[in-house]
């Protein structure tokens, strides 16, 4: 058995605290699991800083320390809770290095979830704050990936922004993209959509399909490798991208650029356009792997 | 601390004074269209941040400062580069925030002042986590409308939790705008400070008064002062509100007599030669 991802966050984080003497910030970290088993059981003195429950002034505490060179970590434990927490880092932090030439770099842990939890904390939210610019964003869903996101942090003088989910924090193991060999569709996951896509991969290529991946884990910048653009050239149907954000948000950004450099079609699938309720009936999901084979087999079908 | 009360006086007049001057010049390039973004004029709130300056000066302590908008005053008190104020407001890349800053946005690392993004009291919550990371002396400059954002009473509360070395200044204008405070609320600063057991004070914006307050206590355990100051000028552009608003610098002035008449002159003149010569 693999090492989990949250044990990977937790050492990451212990080391962030006390090689760098670093801070991190968030609202009921020591309660709830230590944020489900990711945060070191540690606390003020260590640099483990329990905010009030104002999250508006919370993420302007977390710019300030920024400002003094600290490179915090703020854990938003929704990430629904963007709307609240972001607003002061999407316009101070990320833009403090291109109008006063003062960088304010941060770490920001945003996690999403889903089932059952209602409107606002359920889902991803990254399409709120992607728009603005200084802000770089990430969903790394395995130990290697989240590993090196940090050591991009801490060469970077930005503001990251880790779009985390908590079904990742069991995983072990690590993903490939595969783009061998003429693909009749290449699926592009995001979060945990990814765990999902791997296994309609499988069910598809049972099925006769070949299916190729693109497991998305730089969101922004939004980068196009040159191998990507050429597998995807040459698929017959082009892409499915998949998320657990809202159809309308980040999906259709990062699917207009695909299109944009493939002059292929670029379909997605997402949380549909609806408010989610709190019961399993009214509830609003990202797909899972029967979902996502049954758009594929309706775009094969399509052609 | 203050050994000739006269001394302080003047040195504080002298602070007012380039502060005053220079937001006549800007007056006059706004009317004749020089400038044409919006400008928030500081002139007859000087005193607040010229007196602070002055105490913190004496005290040979440098403080972390955040302003917000109405924030000249404050750069030019603490001993911001006047030359490269006028860049900024002229839109020059050597400016002192580049040229991106115009009046609003405006900083100087020279006396750690940090700038601003535009949201009122955004600045009380990013001064309070600096001066709780960096554990360095701080002060947080707002207005009395800022004061009403919720995450300025939030950043109260746990400045005063945290027992953090920060002086708030609230410059009390009585506008949010146009909009009086009694149109906006029932309670006053100092009554809301003390709520979250914090110092606070609440005077009007003579020197020697805020002197008095400060002196012993600054920095040693969170503090609130509400300034009461009078606008001379619009919240943005050229114009006023209304005629014969008082003026303390008009009234130290004179209180101070003829060593304040010269330095009045001294700095009308520089000034002017300043903002020809940039």
């Amino acid at each position: 058995m693999g090492k989990e991802l949250r044990q990977t966050i937790k050492t990451i984080t212990s080391h962030h605290l006390k090689k760098n003497k670093s801070q991190v910030f968030g609202q009921n970290l020591t309660g709830v699991g230590w944020v489900a088993g990711t945060l070191p059981k540690l606390f003020e003195k260590d640099g483990v800083i329990e905010l009030p429950m104002a999250d508006v002034a919370g993420g302007g505490i977390v710019t300030g320390s920024a400002l003094m060179g600290k490179r915090p970590i703020y854990i938003i434990r929704y990430q629904g809770y963007n709307w609240f927490n972001c607003i002061f880092i999407v316009n101070y932090a990320c833009k403090s290095n291109a109008i006063w030439k003062i960088p304010c770099p941060m770490m920001i842990r945003g996690i999403s979830s889903e089932g059952s939890i209602g409107p606002v904390a359920g889902s991803a939210h990254i399409s709120t704050i992607y728009k603005m610019p200084g802000l770089k964003i990430f969903s790394p869903m395995t130990n290697k990936e989240y590993s090196n996101v940090y050591k991009n942090f801490m060469k970077s003088k930005d503001v990251f922004y880790i779009s985390e989910h908590r079904s990742s924090y069991s995983n072990t193991r690590e993903f490939k993209n595969d783009l061998t060999g003429n693909k009749d569709i290449i699926l592009m996951p995001i979060s945990v959509t990814r765990f999902a896509a791997e296994k309609a991969k499988l069910i598809l290529e049972k099925k006769g399909f070949s299916v190729g991946i693109i497991h998305l884990v730089n969101l922004k910048p939004f980068l196009i490798k040159s191998e990507w653009i050429k597998a995807i050239k040459k698929s017959k149907f082009g892409v499915l991208m998949t998320d657990n954000d809202y159809v309308d948000g980040v999906l259709r950004i990062l699917a207009h650029q695909i299109n944009e450099k493939t002059n292929k079609p670029v379909s997605v699938l997402g949380l549909d356009d609806k408010t989610a309720g709190h019961h399993k009936k009214v509830d609003n999901l990202p797909p899972n792997e029967l979902k996502i084979v049954e758009r594929i087999k309706i775009i094969i079908k399509k052609k | 601390m203050i050994n000739n009360k006269r001394n302080f006086s003047l040195n504080v007049f002298e602070r007012a004074s380039i502060c005053r001057h220079f937001e006549n010049e800007v007056y006059k390039r706004i009317v004749k269209k020089e400038i044409e973004f919006p400008v928030y004029l500081s002139a007859g709130q000087e005193y607040a941040p010229a007196t602070i300056a002055e105490i913190v000066s004496i005290k040979k302590i440098k403080p972390l400062i955040f302003g917000q908008h109405r924030g000249h005053s404050i750069y030019l008190s603490f001993g911001g580069d006047i030359n490269k104020l006028i860049k900024e407001l002229k839109g020059k890349k050597d400016g002192c925030t580049y040229g991106m800053g115009g009046s609003l946005s405006i900083h100087s690392m020279k006396i750690n002042m940090y700038g601003h993004d535009g949201f009122m009291g955004s600045n009380a919550c990013i001064g309070t986590g600096a001066c709780f990371s960096s554990k360095k002396p701080t002060i947080i400059f707002i207005g009395d409308a800022a004061l009403e954002e919720d995450y300025v009473l939030a950043s109260l509360s746990w400045v005063s939790k945290k027992k953090l070395p920060i002086l708030f200044v609230v410059d009390d204008n009585n506008y949010a705008v146009l909009t009086k405070k009694d149109e906006r609320r029932d309670w006053e600063a100092k009554e809301l400070a003390k709520a979250f057991k914090m110092q606070s004070f609440d005077m009007m914006d003579d020197p020697m008064k805020i002197s008095k307050y400060l002196k012993k206590s600054l920095f040693k355990k969170p503090t609130l002062v509400n300034i009461h100051t009078q606008r001379i000028f619009w919240h943005a552009g050229a114009g006023k509100d209304k005629e014969n608003v008082f003026d303390r610098y008009l009234q130290q002035k004179k209180l101070l007599g003829r060593k304040a008449d010269l330095l009045d002159e001294k700095i009308k003149k520089r000034m002017k030669l300043l903002w020809e010569k940039n």
